[in-house]
Formats: C-alpha cells, structure tokens, sequence
C-alpha cells in the first residue's frame, strides 16, 4: 500500500513529520506523531487543518480558549478535534497554531489561533464533516507517540 | 509506513449476485452479514475493511435476519457505505448514530424538465454558470434563506412544508419526497444549541465533496410505461440533486454518537467499533437521538427543497420560460442515510423494525401504502447518482426487495480513496476532460474535481445491474451528465 508523505516539518527524533495521510476509501485518515501527548494532540490538530485549508505562508490573527474534557486519551483527542472543527465552522477561524496549557489523559486547556475565513476563502481545500470514532487509537512505539484519526469528509 | 487494507475473510457465494459472511466467522456476531456483489466485484471489496464492518454490524443487539451490504459497498467508518440492518425495537433491538452517518438524510432529487438536449446544448454554458453564481456551495458556505431560532425549530418539525410555505416550491412538490419531506416525531428540545449554531445559515446550501446539481438527459429507457407514469421519455432533460443537513446534521450525529459511547457499558452493550455505538431504541436515550434525526433529517428535506426552487429560477432565466412550459416537476426525493422504524412482516408477523440506511435506499414495491397514487403500479422510484463522467439511474421498487426490508443501493460507491485520486488527477485537467466529452463542470473546492473523477468511482453500471440482476429494484431509465456543479 502507497502512503503519501505530506509535509516535513521540524519533529521529533525518530519522525520527520507531523503527520501523515493513510488510506482509506470513502473519507481521510492521518496518523500523527509526536514526542509526547502535548506534541501529538498539537499536530493531530496541524494535520486536520492542513486538509481543510492551504496553510502555507499564514500568521495568525485570532485566538480560541478550548476546553475539553472525556473518558480517555483517544476519545479526548477526538473531542479536542471535533471542538476546533465546531469554532471553525461557527467563527470561521481556520486554526494553525495550538499552544496545549494543560492536558493529562482526560482534560485538556489550550488556546488555538489562527486566521478568519474571510478573505482566505480561496484557500479552503476539503470540507470535513466530522471527526469519527472508527480505527482512532493512540499507540507508543519506542519514545514516539502515533494516533490515527479518520475524519468524515 | 505501510498500510494493509486487504480483507481475507470467509465469503460463501449463495448465488451470482449474494455472498455470505457467516456468523461463525466473528465472535459476537449475532446474524450473518449477506453482500449484494457479482463475481468481478468481489476483488474490489476484498481490498478495504468494507467486509469488516459488515461483520461488526452483525454485533448490533436485536438485529433481524442478517447484516446486509448493497452492491456499492465500501469503506466507511462504524457502518460500511451500502449497509442495511434492521433491529426489533419490541426485544431490545437498537439504533446507532453511526449506522446513520453524519449527514444525516444526505439525499438526492431527480427534477423532470420539458427541455430536450437540444434545447439545452446552445446555452448549456449559461445554465451551469447560472446554477453556479446562484446556489451556495463549497466549505462552509453559506445561504441566503436568514431565519430566527424560533423558525428554524418549525423547519425541523415541518421539513420541507416549511419552506413551501415561504415560497420556496409548490404544494405538490410534497406529494413527491420521500415522508412528505417531514417525518413525524421530531423532537426539536433534543437537538443541541450547537447544532442549531451549525445549521442556522446553511439552509439552501448544497455542501461540498460528492454533493452536485447535474442537468442530465435521459440516454436510455428500459421501461417505457413505468418512465412515462414519472413523466420522461428518451432525449428528455433532467436536473438531480445530491445533498444533506449540513452542519446541523454532523452535529447532531457527534452529540450523539459521543454520548452513546459513554452509555455503551450502561445498556452491557458490546460493539467492536466505538463508532457503532448504539442505545436501544426504546431507551431516553434512543429516542432522544432519533427526534433529533428526524430533525435534522427534516432540515435536509428542507435543504434540498430550497436548492431545486433556486435551479428552478435559474432555469427559467436562462430559458425565458415560465414554470408551466418548462414542466419541472419533482419526480422523487429520496433519502440514503437514515434509520426508519417501519413496519415489516416476517414468518406471518408483523415486527416493528428500526431499519438503518447507511448510503442505502428505501425501495417500496408496487402498492405500497406510503407511495403517491401515482406511483402504486409502478413502485418507488430510486435515483441512483453516478460519478459525473458516466451515468445515473432512476430505478423502481419490487416485491423482491422484501428480503433487504425494502433496501437497494444508493450510488456508484467509491472505488479510489480521495487522495490516490488527487494524485491520480495530478498534471491532468478534470475539467478539461469532462469538456471533451461535452461535460460542463464548475466547482468551488480546489481538488474537488480530481477528488471526484470518474474513475475514483466503481462503474454505476456495474452497480445497478447487481440490484436488477438479483431482484431488489429494477432499471427504468439512465441519465447521462450534460452539466455540472460541485462544492
């Protein structure tokens, strides 16, 4: 099977990237990767936002106080995903810059900033309809942290 | 990394058209999972998790007879694409928001015109352009169509009425959707004030990924008597419409699917995948989240009525002609991710089903209660949306399909994954290649169009004459695309 690698960006020591898309038939996977819990769930985030919109070149220009809370620290990570995507699509902020102030297996505090839709409309890639529960997992292997995601899109 | 998606699982061929997974073959599997597919499909089904999830379906509490996939099956999340399951919600049987889909009632509408490809082709350009600058599409967008939260909770009760009422079709437009455009029972309290928060400006809103507005022409009729009773004829144009209930819908789906998982352990309920989280059909919770499915479910009924009374306007402009001579008439509405409690006989007795349809359509049979008058002799018409370089269908419901509780396909089914079909499209113009085959095509999305290429699909043709070929709903006429619009 192909895996197509997006994007290299700085990362952890035994990964090169952020994340990466997996395949899946009708909808979008990515695994994402970090160093700890706080890299991961920053670049889950990266990764979601780098398939709806054309990150490239954007400083941000408006923050979001999140606060989320759920059982463990899978379902939290689809919850951190599913209320960025509702603050996207209620305050049409596409986000990119996740600064995590708290986070332990069940809560997490962060701030998001990013840019408003307005004239960065033409930027807007693929509409994803919502994050799902299907395959989401969180793994270790060696000092790296992976989660695999598949959004409805 | 490498990903391995082969499915290598036990299928027993029953006949040419129907594979069965049996129950032995998972622990926990309640019932048989049964796939609708010819021989030639079975490779392509056996190269994702599709299977799989037709087995994990089988787990659902109170499942009847067997957990069903239609020929277009394919890869999902919870439910495959094309999954059917019925549960007896009188022992417990259950409902779960995953064997609905987040867009909930993401449907199509198939509109009759007056209009012959020749009266089409010479201002084919302005049609399509017109459609474009005049229906909402793409991420996140927006309609024109502003009402109050008040309103907005009558739109939920009333669906599609609704916005009859403020202007937006005609009163026999009703006659012909699917539940009148309004199923009963819908709870608006059960919907969440986020919900309402994403739905509130997408009203007349088409979406984006595979939702479109095609102008079609009908290229070939297999039953000339059963066509005439829904008003076409070879050579005649046609406009279909592919969409759902938008953010609200998503919504509601995550609220519930969310909730449904924290209360899995409450119910002792076990399901092999988080997203088929489930609650039984009669619990608070069941039914809280079916009046809130029902609302959403009337918000897209809504939706797509709105969306054919502004094609309507555009092509009376682009025509100079008025309603009665161009002769739009809906010809049906159907919906192809809900769940449905419908009556269904088995062994003599009645059962009360809660019939999930997961990219699934209901197909009635000649003489079904709930068709119009109209359409008793010839059953339920079925639209079948193909992918915008081949074609679509319009099908009819048989006595046969009692087997999948009244249940046939809803589209081609995705065959490439979006992003092997960026790559594949990468260099080429989609665009371009549709124009040579006399193909207009718009859309907003940047990689819409290589995501949705043809050849991302299964071959709609192949699809259908699975359905026809085993029984479940039969071929009337194919439409070919002339124009189309995308988000």
């Amino acid at each position: 099977m192909w895996v197509w690698q997006v994007r290299v960006l700085r990362g952890s020591k035994f990964s090169n990237m952020r994340y990466e898309l997996i395949p899946h038939t009708a909808d979008i996977g990515i695994r994402a990767y970090g160093k700890d819990l706080r890299e991961l769930f920053t670049n889950a985030a990266y990764g979601m936002f780098d398939i709806i919109a054309d990150l490239d070149g954007l400083t941000p220009s408006v923050s979001q106080s999140i606060e989320v809370k759920a059982a463990n620290r899978e379902e939290l990570l689809a919850a951190w995903l599913a209320e960025l995507l509702y603050h996207f699509y209620t305050k049409q902020i596409i986000f990119f810059d996740f600064n995590i102030e708290k986070l332990d297996d069940t809560s997490l505090d962060a701030k998001a900033s990013g840019r408003h839709v307005g004239e960065n409309r033409n930027r807007l890639k693929t509409e994803i309809k919502a994050v799902t529960y299907h395959e989401l997992k969180i793994e270790e292997n060696r000092a790296e942290l992976s989660a695999t995601v598949i959004f409805d899109v | 990394m490498s990903e391995k998606t082969q499915w290598n699982g036990h299928l027993e061929k029953i006949d040419d058209y129907r594979w069965r997974i049996p129950k032995s073959y998972k622990t926990g599997m309640r019932v048989d999972g049964v796939i609708y597919a010819s021989e030639e499909m079975v490779k392509a089904i056996r190269s994702d998790k599709a299977a799989e999830q037709v087995a994990n379906v089988a787990f659902l509490p109170g499942i009847v007879k067997y957990s069903l996939a239609m020929p277009d099956i394919h890869w999902g999340y919870g439910f495959c694409i094309g999954g059917v399951a019925a549960t007896d919600i009188d022992t417990g049987g259950v409902i779960s928001p995953g064997g609905v889909g987040f867009d909930i009632n993401c449907g199509v509408r198939l509109v009759k015109t007056n209009l012959k490809e020749e009266d089409v082709r010479p201002k084919l350009k302005d049609l399509v352009y017109g459609l474009y600058n005049n229906v909402p599409a793409g991420v996140g967008s927006k309609g024109d169509i502003k009402i109050s939260p008040q309103e907005e909770r009558k739109l939920l009760v009333e669906g599609a009425a609704w916005v009859v009422k403020k202007g937006y079709g005609r009163q026999e437009d009703l006659d012909y959707t699917e539940e009148r455009g309004a199923i009963k029972g819908a709870d608006p309290d059960a919907v969440s004030d986020r919900a309402y928060e994403r739905g509130k400006n997408q009203s007349g809103t088409l979406g984006s990924g595979n939702h479109f507005m095609e102008v079609q022409v009908i290229d070939e009729v297999y039953d000339k008597e059963a066509a005439a009773v829904f008003g076409l004829a070879a050579g005649a144009v046609t406009l279909m419409i592919h969409s759902g209930s938008r953010g609200l819908g998503y919504q509601v789906c995550d609220d519930y699917a969310r909730g449904m998982i924290a209360t899995l352990s409450k119910f002792g309920i076990n399901v092999p995948d988080r997203q088929l989280a489930c609650a039984p059909v009669n619990s608070e919770e069941g039914k809280r989240y079916l009046g809130a499915m029902r609302c959403a479910a009337n918000y897209a009924w809504a939706n797509r009525q709105c969306l054919m009374h502004l094609a309507r306007g555009v092509f009376e402009k682009v025509f100079g002609m008025g309603p009665k001579d161009l002769g739009m008439d809906l010809i049906y509405d159907v919906a192809h991710n809900i769940a449905k409690i419908e009556k269904h006989s088995e062994g003599g007795k009645e059962r009360t089903l809660c019939v999930h349809r997961k990219g699934a359509t209901r197909a009635f049979p000649p003489g079904h209660p709930d068709l119009p008058p109209r359409y008793k002799k010839t059953g339920q018409p079925v639209i079948i949306p193909g992918d915008m370089g081949r074609n679509s269908y319009l099908l009819a419901g048989t006595e046969k399909a009692k087997e999948t509780f009244y249940s046939t396909c809803h589209g081609a089914g995705r065959l490439m994954s979006r992003s092997a079909a960026i790559k594949a499209g990468m260099g080429r113009s989609i665009k371009a290649e549709l124009e040579k085959k006399g193909i207009v095509v718009m859309s907003t999305g940047r990689e819409t169009l290589a995501e949705e290429m043809p050849e991302a699909y299964k071959d709609v043709n192949e699809v259908v004459n699975v359905v026809h070929n085993a029984g479940i709903s039969r071929k009337v006429a194919r439409m070919r695309p002339l124009g189309v619009i995308k988000g």
